[in-house]
């Protein structure tokens, strides 16, 4: 991938720390992600990346240091904090579809109810962003109805939506069936290549090869290398990353 | 058999009272239920603290004192009005009593169907910039009462078998007060107890047969 984006920062974090009862998941974490920057977080489970990506939309509240989101503090409660919310979509392992929402309307709830925008051009939207995602012909079912790739092309829709300043991702494959994983990176590699600031912690290598700007390694709790995609995936600087990659890649 | 073809237009007049208490409590109650349940599960301290203690209370007294403090607490005590005719100011008395009782049922009931939605829904909907009671009213309770249909039934069934105790309030109309009275004069007669009996079922057993119903049509797959 190119350089994107006019690497103004969007999101910054500073020095931000994080426990969960005596387990230190975040330590001293200090990451800048620029407007229009894909940033893949790759690393072993229970490093702190799904903690890292949800501290951005404070769906995780954090113990010290600050997270800034297009130059304004992170907002700690209440509309604000929604407001901020709107402005960031978030794609999850489980997809979280509402259940008793059909398609169409797990894709206009957000517009209609948050943005104020009238339903009939809320739908006309949602199903062009449908359509996008090759999902049309659904959309009047229900979650249940579809496939799990099928659900995580919705999910993008829906966080696409809100119009989102970025889409944190975490871990948007790593639920679906093998077949299916690149149905859903195929929209997420589009994405990219449209310059959306995305932020996404996978496993997918041939994602963060293809597609990524930046690649950030974490483990216990700490950034140990970042780098370029290229650079890190043949010659990571760090034993720690060496290891890791060599786990995964031999198979 | 006499004494019910007898009695039945008093007793069925009095049955009435017990359909009309039933209809006002099972709104209130429901409504106020689910006001309960999401002080219960709201962000706020203050709010959780006051939920809990209400259902720690009400819950845990025996109704014929819920509808004794109606009427001698807050009535006569207190001086709460609704009516300045008796027997509609107990009804009121009488259906905030039963109504107050049934709600922290109706809120636990609602609370068991909120544990079973899971964190991701929730999570999910703050996500794309809802505030709490947004999704808690359009996400978190939709699918939370789908659960819970068939415990609600139950709970309306309780609540409507309650609307006897009335008189503990001082309403005396419904039909186990004219039952008392009636066999006062009579004596006691089994074809009057079971009339009474079969007019409740006749009420009660299609709610447990519709809930029932609604339960499974309204399930969400997941």
């Amino acid at each position: 991938m190119t350089e994107n984006g006019d690497k103004t920062p969007l999101v910054v974090l500073d020095d931000v720390n994080k426990h969960f009862g005596s387990l230190h998941v975040l330590r001293d974490i200090n990451l800048t992600i620029s407007r229009g920057e894909v940033l893949v977080v790759i690393g072993p489970s229970g490093g702190g990346k799904s903690t890292l990506c949800r501290t951005i939309n404070r769906l995780e509240t954090i113990d010290q240091g600050t997270i800034t989101f297009d130059g304004q503090p992170l907002a700690v409660e209440g509309k604000t904090l929604a407001k901020l919310r709107s402005e960031v979509g978030m794609v999850f392992q489980s997809f979280n579809l509402f259940a008793h929402k059909t398609i169409l309307e797990n894709v206009t709830l957000g517009p209609i109810k948050v943005r104020g925008i009238a339903k009939a051009e809320a739908e006309k939207r949602g199903m062009e962003l449908l359509e996008r995602v090759g999902i049309g012909a659904q959309a009047s079912k229900y979650p249940a109805q579809l496939s799990g790739g099928q659900q995580q092309r919705v999910a993008i829709a829906r966080a696409l939506a809100m119009d989102p300043k970025m889409i944190l991702f975490d871990e948007p494959t790593s639920a679906l069936d093998p077949e299916m994983v690149q149905e859903v990176l195929d929209v997420m590699i589009g994405l990219a290549q449209e310059g959306m600031t995305m932020m996404v912690v996978t496993h997918e290598m041939g994602f963060a090869r293809r597609a990524a700007n930046r690649v950030v390694f974490m483990a216990e709790g700490q950034i140990v290398e970042e780098n370029t995609p290229e650079e890190f995936f043949t010659n990571a600087q760090t034993d720690r990353a060496k290891d890791f990659l060599s786990k995964i890649l031999t198979h | 058999m006499d004494e019910l073809i007898k009695y039945a237009p008093d007793l069925l007049r009095g049955f009435l009272h017990n359909v009309q208490l039933s209809v006002v409590c099972a709104i209130l109650s429901l409504v106020l239920g689910t006001v309960l349940v999401s002080m219960r599960v709201s962000p706020t301290p203050v709010l959780r603290a006051a939920g809990t203690t209400y259902i720690n209370v009400v819950r845990n007294t025996p109704l014929t004192l819920v509808l004794a403090f109606s009427a001698l607490g807050l009535s006569d005590t207190l001086g709460l009005t609704f009516s300045q005719e008796p027997s509609s100011n107990a009804f009121w008395l009488v259906s905030l009593g039963l109504s107050v009782y049934t709600a922290s049922f109706v809120c636990e009931a609602l609370r068991s169907g909120i544990n079973t939605v899971s964190l991701g829904q929730a999570e999910a909907a703050r996500a794309i910039g809802l505030t709490f009671f947004q999704s808690l009213r359009m996400i978190i309770l939709p699918q939370a009462f789908r659960v819970v249909v068939a415990p609600l039934g139950s709970v309306m069934i309780a609540m409507i078998k309650n609307t006897t105790v009335a008189m503990a309030g001082g309403y005396l109309a419904e039909s186990a007060f004219v039952m008392k009275d009636t066999f006062d004069t009579t004596g006691a007669s089994i074809p009057i107890f079971l009339g009474i009996v079969v007019a409740f079922m006749v009420v009660t057993l299609p709610i447990g047969f519709f809930t029932s119903w609604l339960a499974n049509r309204l399930a969400v797959v997941r």
